[in-house]
């Protein structure tokens, strides 16, 4: 269990060193000249390449590269061109919010889609089952902006149950914390939510028809213990597979959820620093995006291994 | 002769597809007495395993089936009887092993676990006790080191184990009847042997009768006193398991006699085969339904459906001219 712990940190390396040459990249290849975007349009010709060389902007792309690998390597992100802080820094203030957003979206959405696919699952066919699969295909169409949009209009501002937007960190009290935090999870969550059942309801079809479901039938095991302990740890596997790659897409797509609800989060922080061309926070940001996404990914995989006694790596 | 154990009375299972209300068993009635191994054969899709599962009321009876008719379990109608009654029968007085045992068995769970959860649901006892059962049940079987088996997952057992597991499972609470639905088909022979012996063991010192779901002619013949043949849905004859091999009456048993491979045999003669193939259940034919692929079959067995005929001693055929071609 260890060694594959460590095999799959190490098997980071070469994603993170993949992602890191992409997005130097792309970000060198955009155009926009950060030391003019500094200075202003009012800047001369000889402040901007003073700038420039200032910044290593005028290095070879190689060894500008080279350079922030190394210090990345040391932990050393560098510095935000605009913000007076490193980008380590930057990134700890801005992933709270992120963070918790994406949290309680997760949640909000495991809490509704699980009981909806079982549900739908048991109760296949019936109206129940296609008003709810109905339910979920909306969900999945409206995009979360669209939702986010219509909820502060009809719960923030008409009714005025939640505010529209901001943020409070957890530091102001869960209350007020989650106060904020309603809405905007809410509306990231619902996709998630339709995603997350409907893979519930797939997957529990599957499960129970197979046989060992017969078999606990056959013991004499009443219904409700037969969907929920027999089928349901056997129907739960893929819909992890989901709740991974998707708690992931969270984390992304929180950019769009933050901007609209005014969250100072991840998001926010890379769609400015893009607009500066604050090119170290971007790839910072694109770094730890990453490193999040694939740890993910891992504890997915290992929690696997707890449910499913077959996937199991060490041999008691 | 003794009350039976177990009594089906003209049942029918009906199932609603896609394609309208098919009739997967038409109008079997057949008994089994306390302590009785009966055999039931017949061909793939003959309706052998949705007999047993009517029996046992495993299908989904809000949407998929209908039953008709009666089945009597200790001289109680269990076929329409509240689910929540039945669940208190099943695996309890009434058990059933299937055909494949690596997909019957969950695969999240230790086999101990699985073994003790029928324990628990039939008896009061604690947990602690019904893992000591379990292990118990697990030496019954013949597993070796059950003390460390019983805390294995299915997949780390062979096959031929795995199938002692289900049994043992089944046999926890003492049913007074097991039916096994095809129980050695997915195991190699030497396996199969074994947990032949087993059943025949079990039922022995249990008194426990067993209803025998089988295409296998030889283990009807090792195993059962009594069979039932089963074609597209009905049965076509009742007889013991000696006359089954010198004496069958109808014609699609004597195929079936006929196809088992001889080792004294010619080897330059080919196997006799009945010809044809089962038609679907939507295509029943309104008359003998082996009509179509019967040698002796004449303007009467295409036009009128025969009825099971109770013959003498203990025989039942459905056939017009058993009588004629025996």
């Amino acid at each position: 269990m260890f060694a594959y712990i460590i095999k799959r940190i190490l098997s980071l390396i070469p994603v993170l060193f993949v992602v890191s040459v992409v997005i130097f990249s792309i970000i060198h290849i955009t155009p926009g000249d950060p030391a003019a975007i500094i200075l202003g349009q009012e800047a001369t010709q000889e402040q901007i390449e003073s700038l420039s060389e200032q910044l290593g902007l005028n290095e070879p792309i190689i060894e500008q590269y080279t350079n922030w690998v190394m210090g990345a390597l040391t932990g050393d992100l560098g510095t935000s061109y605009f913000m007076r802080e490193t980008v380590e820094e930057a990134i700890i203030n801005h992933l709270g919010p992120t963070l918790s957003l994406a949290i309680f979206a997760e949640i909000f959405a495991l809490i509704i889609a699980i009981p909806i696919g079982i549900i739908a699952a048991y109760r296949r066919g019936s109206w129940l089952d296609q008003s709810l699969m109905g339910i979920s295909l909306l969900g999945m169409a409206v995009p979360s902006f669209i939702l986010g949009l219509l909820l502060m209009l009809f719960v923030g501002v008409q009714l005025q149950w939640l505010p529209i937007g901001g943020y409070a960190p957890l530091s102001d009290g869960l209350f007020t914390h989650l106060k904020f935090l309603i809405l905007p999870a809410i509306s990231l969550g619902a996709i998630q939510a339709a995603l997350v059942a409907r893979m519930t309801r797939a997957s529990m079809l599957e499960v129970l028809n197979s046989n060992y479901i017969k078999t606990a039938r056959a013991k004499g095991v009443v219904e409700r213990r037969v969907i929920l302990k027999h089928a349901f740890r056997n129907a739960f596997l893929p819909i992890l597979t989901v709740i991974g790659q998707s708690f992931g897409t969270l984390i992304v797509g929180a950019v769009v959820t933050e901007t609209i609800f005014n969250i100072p989060g991840i998001g926010q922080l890379i769609i400015n620093s893009v607009e500066r061309r604050d090119y170290p926070v971007i790839q910072g940001v694109v770094l730890i995006v990453t490193f999040i996404y694939v740890f993910i990914n891992l504890i997915v995989d290992l929690l696997y291994g707890v449910i499913d006694p077959r996937v199991r790596l060490d041999k008691k | 002769m003794t009350n039976p154990l177990l009594e089906v009375k003209n049942l029918r299972t009906h199932f609603h597809t896609e394609r309208g209300r098919v009739t997967a068993v038409d109008d079997v009635s057949f008994s089994i007495a306390p302590g009785e191994i009966v055999g039931v054969v017949g061909e793939s899709g003959c309706g052998k395993s949705v007999t047993s599962q009517s029996i046992m009321r495993l299908f989904d009876e809000k949407r998929l089936v209908e039953y008709e008719g009666d089945i009597l379990f200790n001289n109680e109608s269990i076929l329409h009887m509240p689910q929540k009654r039945m669940q208190k029968i099943r695996g309890n007085d009434m058990s059933m092993i299937f055909q494949d045992p690596i997909s019957s068995l969950n695969p999240v769970y230790t086999v101990g676990d699985q073994i003790a959860e029928t324990i628990r649901l039939h008896q009061k006892v604690t947990k602690k006790q019904a893992h000591q059962k379990a292990v118990e049940m697990l030496r019954l079987t013949g597993i070796p080191a059950p003390e460390k088996r019983v805390n294995e997952f299915p997949h780390q057992l062979s096959g031929g184990m795995q199938q002692r597991v289900m049994i043992a499972m089944a046999l926890s609470c003492q049913p007074s009847l097991l039916i096994a639905d095809e129980p050695t088909t997915a195991l190699d022979v030497t396996i199969q042997a074994q947990i032949l012996d087993l059943i025949r063991d079990l039922n022995k010192d249990m008194g426990m009768a067993v209803m025998f779901i089988t295409h296998d002619l030889g283990v009807v013949s090792e195993l059962c006193s009594k069979v039932i043949v089963m074609y597209l849905g009905e049965i076509v004859e009742i007889t013991d398991t000696e006359s089954l091999f010198t004496n069958p009456l109808h014609p699609y048993t004597k195929g079936l006699i006929q196809s088992i491979p001889q080792l004294d045999g010619d080897r330059k003669d080919s196997l006799p085969v009945i010809e044809g193939t089962v038609p679907s259940l939507d295509q029943v034919p309104n008359a003998c339904r082996f009509s179509t692929r019967c040698p002796f079959a004449d303007e009467l067995c295409k036009q009128e459906h025969p009825v099971l005929e109770h013959d003498r001693d203990e025989k039942h055929v459905r056939c017009w001219h058993y009588k004629k071609i025996g």
